[in-house]
């Protein structure tokens, strides 16, 4: 187990890169703590992949050093690193039995019989594979699958990080709740400092201590998963995280007065003079909808353009003064005809330029 | 799980071909058939002996060393290619320029029909004329083909080496490339070493080309005919009368018939028994599920 | 319209399909819900015509198209890999089924242009597909469907390989798309949440076997029975085995409350189930009956907190509001609501009872 530091790092697939644009990494400075549990959150093509190749030494980057505490391990080679990792289509033997591919990094290894038989029992339990331990490891499905390519990484006690590459793309969305929280527990039970790349915020947030989110190759934020949800550092952040996304709408601001979809609100926070592109990020799940009376003159009316019914919640798409919003109700709440949009004001983001700034008092 | 799309006029198209198969195949089959259990003393008149011939040529020595030579040939040919094509197939870069270059040159031997091939290695390994012959001689070796059965096995083997092992190395090749990138990198991750991963990542994987592999060269190597021909015609002595060649002499040669048709059928049957056996040992290898693969 | 009488398909001796009857109007959103296996891809290819069912008719439009070829049949079908020709720019892709029905270059054009203004694909139209990003693709395989104007549109899973995101935006587009040309419109997924957002009615799949079919919604609050009620539950749904006396439902010598209409509920063993958000950590007015636990685990998505517990033999998963840091292996006391119940009949698992809809329940 170790802390991972990387420094200045950025790499770039061609050779010899020019602009900014020719690097699919672009620069990072960033420590991995010991024992965390971190996911690299973005868009296809964000460069999440290509950090985590760095990490395990399957790519050699093109700038920077990354340390394994105070090891400099950037020209090492995966099985020197002495990490593991989890790809998103299985990885397993096909002709060994289920014990012998977790097994199999152990024996490589030269650990005494003893005491892989030991681990691998160990394992076997704590996987729930116990009864299919002498099966072929192809037979099995898609999670238990998965389930031995993290195994074979977790039966090394002395791993120094685990990685996972969209694990969980090829499971079917019940066994992906099991398979998820087995993972959650493990990392518990373990201590592993454990990498996660995914697209999905769900998998992120829930899997994470810190999501770090990146877009075109930069990171925008690394936060706790409440911070990326309370105050996203980018408008991209705002719209990537949340289901639906944040709502983001120009606006004008005076200390603590804004000017937003043809209605001015009052803050109880004030803001220095700001120029440039200004706009409120405010989350679906800050507005409510009301009716004219309930309202009582707080909110901006709604034109209610489409009412989509989830089962948890009701998702209202709508126009104020002419601006799309998107409203999240409770699924008990009735949508009214003379519909309200009733903003909670603290919770408003301003963005400069599509970044956040932070109020003045 | 996927099922053809069915169209029962495709029926239309298939009955054309089963025709010429009926013609081409199983018609001079049965007239083999029919050879097989008569005999005649000329004059077109055929009387019915039963399972006469058959016994004669299993009895006979003659057969019994021509399918020894067959078996023992057909073997060294097995152990020589399937090993020396996956090597080939291994050491053959995966990506880049050199990628069309070696299959071009993988491809060259399987070019050249067999005639040629028995005509050029005669040539070649004549001590008189040939490159090889000659160069052989001058170093002092006693070689001579046409005199040497021990010459003549080992000029045979390795003309057909030459010729076919890049068949094996091309499927073994389409094989290789197939497996995906994160096994290299998960067995990398697991420290395995090179020959871990041919074990238990490379072969299984190419487990199914390889059954192609041996039924193909098997097939072909226990059916060789044209290059013992050319290069020695079966000589010397007997020590290349492989069963075609033998086969060949009784037919064309003796004008024996009805051991001749009695002989093709039990090398039929042979051919057909043994790569049923390869076929089921090999598919059942290291399975015990039916083999299914993900994406 | 779109309609299939008692169809099934076997191969060899295992059954793929059992005996399906399902009857799915033009211009409307039909979902096919089920995990994995469960047939939906099966059930797909015979609806198009890849497939022969082994008995059953398929009839579209009033006439019998059973065992009719795909090619005969005007059908469009997108799946999970985007497929495409690799050899032809986004614009010949598009104009592809047009040209094989013989249209003319000046429609062709038009409707070319017009379908990939609605798939935002305008500025590719000259570039090859495998030059897009995955999301691209896709729609390129969507705007040759759209043109080729079917009755009968099937979306396999069209956005499992794509990014969360750019799901959520096509999820939007797509049935506003395909509604608009009176197409029968069938879209199979595995995730509960993707057939509620998209609506329409949803057709529930398990082994092969349809177990419900209705509007979204609906089969999402009145599951007919446990079954399609796991099915359409992500995160999946809290069961408890507890036995019923005269409508008191009973976990052992633990009052969980009394049923909705008690005269209804036959006396037994039956199981008791309700949704991960239908549970309190707070004692409040409506959630009354408490039950305590260990916590086995907790995940936090910024805004809400998943608690994973087990009470007895049970194993639940609560959903709550608001960020809760608490820790595996400590006790847990949980308030359920009875107006929130569902009760499934202890022998055959039918529905004894749904929840009270939501303003009733409030």
């Amino acid at each position: 187990m170790a802390q991972i530091s990387l420094d200045k790092l950025a790499h770039s697939y061609v050779a010899k890169p020019q602009t900014d644009a020719d690097f699919a990494l672009k620069q990072i400075d960033y420590v991995w703590q010991d024992g965390g549990a971190y996911a690299l959150l973005g868009p296809s093509g964000c460069g999440k992949t290509t950090l985590l190749n760095i990490i395990s030494g399957l790519l050699t980057p093109s700038k920077g050093h990354i340390r394994f505490d105070d090891d400099d391990v950037t020209l090492r080679s995966p099985e020197q690193r002495n990490i593991a990792q989890v790809f998103q289509f299985p990885v397993i033997y096909d002709t060994m039995t289920v014990e012998q591919n977790l097994a199999f990094p152990l024996v490589n290894r030269g650990v005494a019989r003893s005491e892989i038989d030991r681990r691998v029992a160990d394992m076997l339990d704590t996987l729930d594979l116990k009864d299919k331990a002498r099966q072929r490891a192809r037979g099995l499905s898609a999670d238990e699958k998965q389930k031995i390519s993290l195994g074979r990484g977790l039966v090394r006690y002395d791993v120094n990080a685990i990685l996972f590459d969209e694990p969980l793309t090829v499971i079917d969305p019940h066994m992906k709740w099991q398979l998820r929280t087995k993972l959650k527990q493990l990392h518990e039970q373990f201590g592993h400092t454990m990498i996660y790349v995914t697209h999905d915020q769900t998998e992120a947030l829930t899997f994470a201590d810190k999501v770090v989110v990146m877009y075109e190759g930069e990171v925008v934020q690394i936060g706790t998963p409440e911070e990326l949800f309370d105050e996203p550092a980018h408008t991209f952040v705002g719209y990537f995280i949340g289901s639906p996304g944040m709502n983001v709408l120009p606006c004008e601001v005076d200390k603590n007065i804004v000017h937003m979809a043809g209605a001015k609100f009052t803050l109880n926070k004030g803001y220095a003079d700001l120029v440039g592109k200004l706009e409120i990020g405010i989350r679906p799940e800050f507005i409510d909808v009301k009716s004219a009376a309930e309202a009582n003159g707080a909110g901006v009316a709604i034109q209610v353009t489409a009412v989509e019914n989830i089962g948890r919640h009701k998702i209202v798409r709508g126009t104020v003064n002419g601006y799309a919003i998107d409203v999240l109700t409770d699924e008990d709440q009735s949508i009214p005809s003379d519909a309200y949009a009733v903003f909670n004001t603290s919770r408003f983001n301003v963005y400069q330029n599509s970044h956040l700034v932070r109020a003045h008092s | 799980m996927i099922d053809k799309p069915f169209n029962n006029k495709a029926w239309l198209f298939v009955l054309p071909v089963f025709f010429l198969v009926a013609i081409s195949a199983i018609i001079p089959l049965m007239t083999v058939v029919n050879y097989s259990i008569q005999d005649t003393f000329g004059n077109n008149q055929y009387f019915y002996v039963g399972t006469e011939w058959y016994t004669e040529v299993l009895g006979s020595s003659r057969f019994h060393d021509a399918l020894g030579r067959n078996l023992l040939f057909s073997g060294i040919i097995l152990l020589i290619e399937i090993p020396l094509g996956i090597f080939i197939a291994l050491s053959m870069p995966r990506k880049g320029f050199w990628v069309p270059v070696c299959l071009i040159l993988m491809a060259l031997p399987l070019l050249i029909p067999w005639n040629v091939v028995g005509t050029i290695w005669q040539v070649f390994g004549r001590a008189d004329i040939g490159l090889l012959g000659r160069v052989l001689t001058g170093l002092g070796v006693d070689y001579n083909y046409a005199t040497n059965w021990l010459d003549a096995w080992i000029t045979i083997i390795v003309m057909d080496v030459w010729h076919w092992t890049s068949l094996v190395v091309l499927l073994c090749y389409s094989g290789l490339v197939a497996i995906p990138e994160a096994y290299y990198q998960a067995a990398r991750i697991d420290g395995a070493s090179k020959w871990k991963v041919f074990r238990y990542i490379q072969l299984p994987k190419m487990q199914r080309v390889l059954l192609i592999a041996v039924l193909l060269r098997f097939m072909d190597s226990f059916m060789i005919y044209t290059e013992p021909f050319v290069l020695t015609g079966g000589g010397p002595g007997n020590s290349t009368t492989f069963l075609s060649i033998d086969l060949v002499n009784m037919a064309i040669g003796q004008f024996d018939l009805g051991p001749a048709a009695a002989m093709s059928i039990i090398y039929f049957l042979i051919i057909l028994l043994l790569s049923w056996v390869f076929y089921t040992v090999m598919s059942n290898f290291g399975a015990d599920a039916p083999n299914k693969e993900v994406g | 319209m779109l309609e299939l009488q008692n169809v099934s398909k076997k191969v060899g001796v295992k059954t793929h399909i059992s005996d399906v009857n399902l009857t799915l109007q033009g211009g409307t959103v039909n979902v096919l819900l089920g995990p994995t296996l469960s047939g939906k891809t099966t059930l797909m290819r015979l609806m198009a015509g890849l497939d022969k069912p082994s008995s059953g008719e398929i009839i579209v439009n009033g006439q019998r198209v059973t065992g009719k070829s795909v090619r005969h049949r005007n059908v469009a079908m997108v799946y999970q890999q985007f497929i495409n020709y690799p050899a032809m720019t986004v614009y010949e892709n598009i104009a592809s089924p047009l040209k094989l029905q013989g249209a003319s270059k000046a429609t062709v054009d038009t409707e070319v242009r017009k379908a990939a203004e609605l798939l935002k694909l305008t500025e590719f139209l000259d570039r090859t597909p495998l030059s897009l990003s995955g999301g691209q693709q896709q729609r390129t395989a969507i705007a040759r469907a759209l043109v080729k104007k079917v009755e009968l549109v099937l979306l396999d899973e069209p956005l499992a390989n794509l990014d969360y995101k750019l799901r959520e935006e096509l999820r939007v587009e797509l049935p506003r798309l395909f509604a608009e040309t009176g197409a029968v419109f069938v879209y199979a997924t595995t995730e509960p949440h993707e057939a509620l957002l998209l609506g329409g009615a949803t057709t529930t799949l398990h082994e092969g076997k349809i177990t419900q079919f209705g509007p979204t919604i609906d089969v999402y609050n009145d599951p007919v029975d446990l079954r399609t009620a796991q099915t359409f539950s992500d995160p999946p749904l809290n069961t408890l085995t507890v036995q019923c006396h005269a409508g008191q439902i009973r976990d052992g010598d633990k009052t969980l409350g009394t049923a909705l209409s008690p005269h209804n509920i036959a006396d037994g063993s039956h199981t008791l189930a309700f949704r991960p958000h239908h549970v309190s950590l707070q004692k409040t007015s409506s959630f009354t009956v408490p039950v305590s636990g260990v916590i086995t685990a907790s995940e936090i998505t910024g805004s809400e907190t998943y608690i994973h517990m087990n009470t007895g033999e049970a194993k639940w998963v609560v959903l709550t509001h608001g960020v809760h840091k608490v820790k595996s292996g400590d006790p847990v006391t949980v308030y359920l609501n009875p107006a929130r119940y569902y009760l499934f009949n202890g022998r055959d698992n039918t529905l004894l009872q749904a929840p009270l809809k939501s303003a009733e329940a409030a």
